[in-house]
């Protein structure tokens, strides 16, 4: 079987792996370089579960091969917060009761800063359109949507702090 | 599990060669939004995939002296950041901003959607009301048909197995002109188009119609333009005398299928009224344009 050689940076770190051209970027993500943050649910694109962001942008991994990553930039939630130090949406998800089962979550988080980090100011329907690939079987959609609402706040107040203390 | 290969050739002609050495047995990947979910299906097994978004031509929007020129594989996300699109030609980025989550808009092109050849599938009516122009690339070079003529069945496409389509051209617009592009699905996002309507209308100083083109999409094998829309509207007023006739001509029109989405007389009658909508909705982005 012809493996293909991808180097990409993943999470900041540069990595290099070898894969099959059917290998999904999710399946290279968890088979090879054993980052299972990232989980598989519908494996079409439909669910939301496996986002990541490639080169900045939202995407499904699960409907990217892997040898397409070959040179991109990837962030998937093992680059958001740590368990020393959560991020905003990380805490407020907590905080909000927004999870439930959890396989959804990551998706979630990692769908929610991608807008968050685009506009730090969504109005409901906007945080609702955008996460609308991202579903949920547990809790009804009204939780996560008010964590988001709460960790942009967060997230906003945070940066104003930033800006002051430099000025 | 069958050997596939993967190329991803910097060049049309590139693309070209490798389309002619796999004579029929290769799948162009551009967004792979439709493609890796057909694979996964088992539904092709193609021996090579070709990756065109390093063609440069095939993934950068380059604005020309009569249009617009959208690469084939340039995602939905890009071309609605385009604000010189979105105001010349607010129907397509509608319809093409309609397809799927903000997921599939980072990596899903008209491109695709064309290719793909659903009846469903949300920019073509948008594109063929706009008169839009596919540019075919093959060995004997480049050649231009017009979006309307590009699927020839569900799923079939005028595409021979050596060729490819590289970009996709919206011509420039008469300034008294607008579009708008809608549908009907059973929930209010991510679903696939019971019935798609696309309006393309100009107007004169009089503020009456000078062009028209309707588009309706899921109604029929393929996209298909209300031939009589032209007749009824040109020359008159957008009122409801002239909707009322656009209607009929629509439900004239329509050849659907009838399954779980939506019977032959539901979506008969929705592609009658979101027609008339559309025209409404052009009509009144045009009005809006003049008071600028």
């Amino acid at each position: 079987m012809n493996k293909h050689h991808v180097s990409m940076s993943v999470n900041g770190d540069p990595v290099e792996i070898l894969c099959e051209t059917q290998q999904t970027l999710l399946d290279c993500l968890r088979d090879e370089l054993y980052l299972t943050g990232t989980k598989e649910g519908c494996s079409t694109g439909d669910c939301g579960a496996c986002s990541v962001t490639l080169n900045g942008r939202l995407v499904c991994s699960c409907l990217v091969l892997g040898v397409e990553a070959n040179g991109c930039d990837i962030q998937t939630i093992e680059g958001i917060g740590s368990e020393e130090s959560l991020h905003p949406l990380q805490k407020t998800f907590l905080e909000e009761a927004a999870l439930q089962c959890g396989v959804c979550t990551p998706g979630f988080i990692v769908a929610a800063k991608a807008l968050l980090d685009e506009k730090p100011d969504p109005s409901e329907e906007e945080i609702r359109y955008w996460l609308a690939g991202n579903l949920c079987r547990c809790t009804g959609y009204d939780k996560i949507i008010k964590a988001v609402i709460k960790a942009a706040k967060i997230m906003r107040e945070e940066n104003e702090q930033r800006t002051n203390r430099r000025a | 599990m069958h050997q596939m290969n993967f190329a991803s050739p910097k060049t049309v002609s590139g693309a070209i060669k490798l389309l002619a050495e796999y004579r029929g047995k290769s799948k162009v990947l551009a967004g792979g939004t439709d493609l890796l979910v057909q694979l996964r299906m088992g539904k092709i097994q193609p021996k090579v995939i070709i990756d065109i978004k390093n063609i440069k031509e095939a993934n950068q929007i380059t604005i020309e002296k009569n249009g617009v020129r959208i690469g084939a594989a340039v995602s939905g996300a890009v071309v609605g950041e385009c604000d010189h699109i979105k105001s010349n030609w607010p129907g397509v980025v509608e319809a093409l901003e309609l397809i799927g989550s903000t997921q599939i808009q980072g990596r899903a092109s008209l491109g695709g959607n064309l290719c793909n050849g659903s009846p469903a599938a949300d920019s073509v009516p948008a594109l063929i009301a706009n008169e839009a122009i596919c540019r075919i690339a093959g060995p004997n070079g480049k050649r231009d048909i017009k979006v309307q003529n590009f699927v020839k069945s569900p799923g079939k496409t005028i595409l021979k197995r050596d060729e490819m389509l590289t970009s996709i051209f919206l011509p420039n617009r008469p300034v008294k002109s607008s579009s708008a592009y809608l549908r009907l699905i059973p929930r209010t996002e991510m679903d696939i188009a019971v019935v798609g309507a696309a309006a393309f209308l100009t107007l004169d100083e009089n503020n009456k119609c000078l062009d028209a083109v309707v588009c309706l999409g899921a109604v029929a094998p393929k996209a298909t333009v209300v031939k009589t829309a032209k007749r009824i509207l040109v020359g008159n007023k957008i009122n409801n005398e002239s909707l009322t006739s656009l209607v009929m001509a629509c439900e004239n029109t329509c050849d659907p299928i009838n399954d779980a989405r939506g019977t032959v007389a539901y979506r008969t009658k929705v592609a009658g009224v979101l027609a008339r909508r559309a025209v409404q909705i052009a009509h009144t982005r045009i009005l809006e344009k003049g008071n600028l």
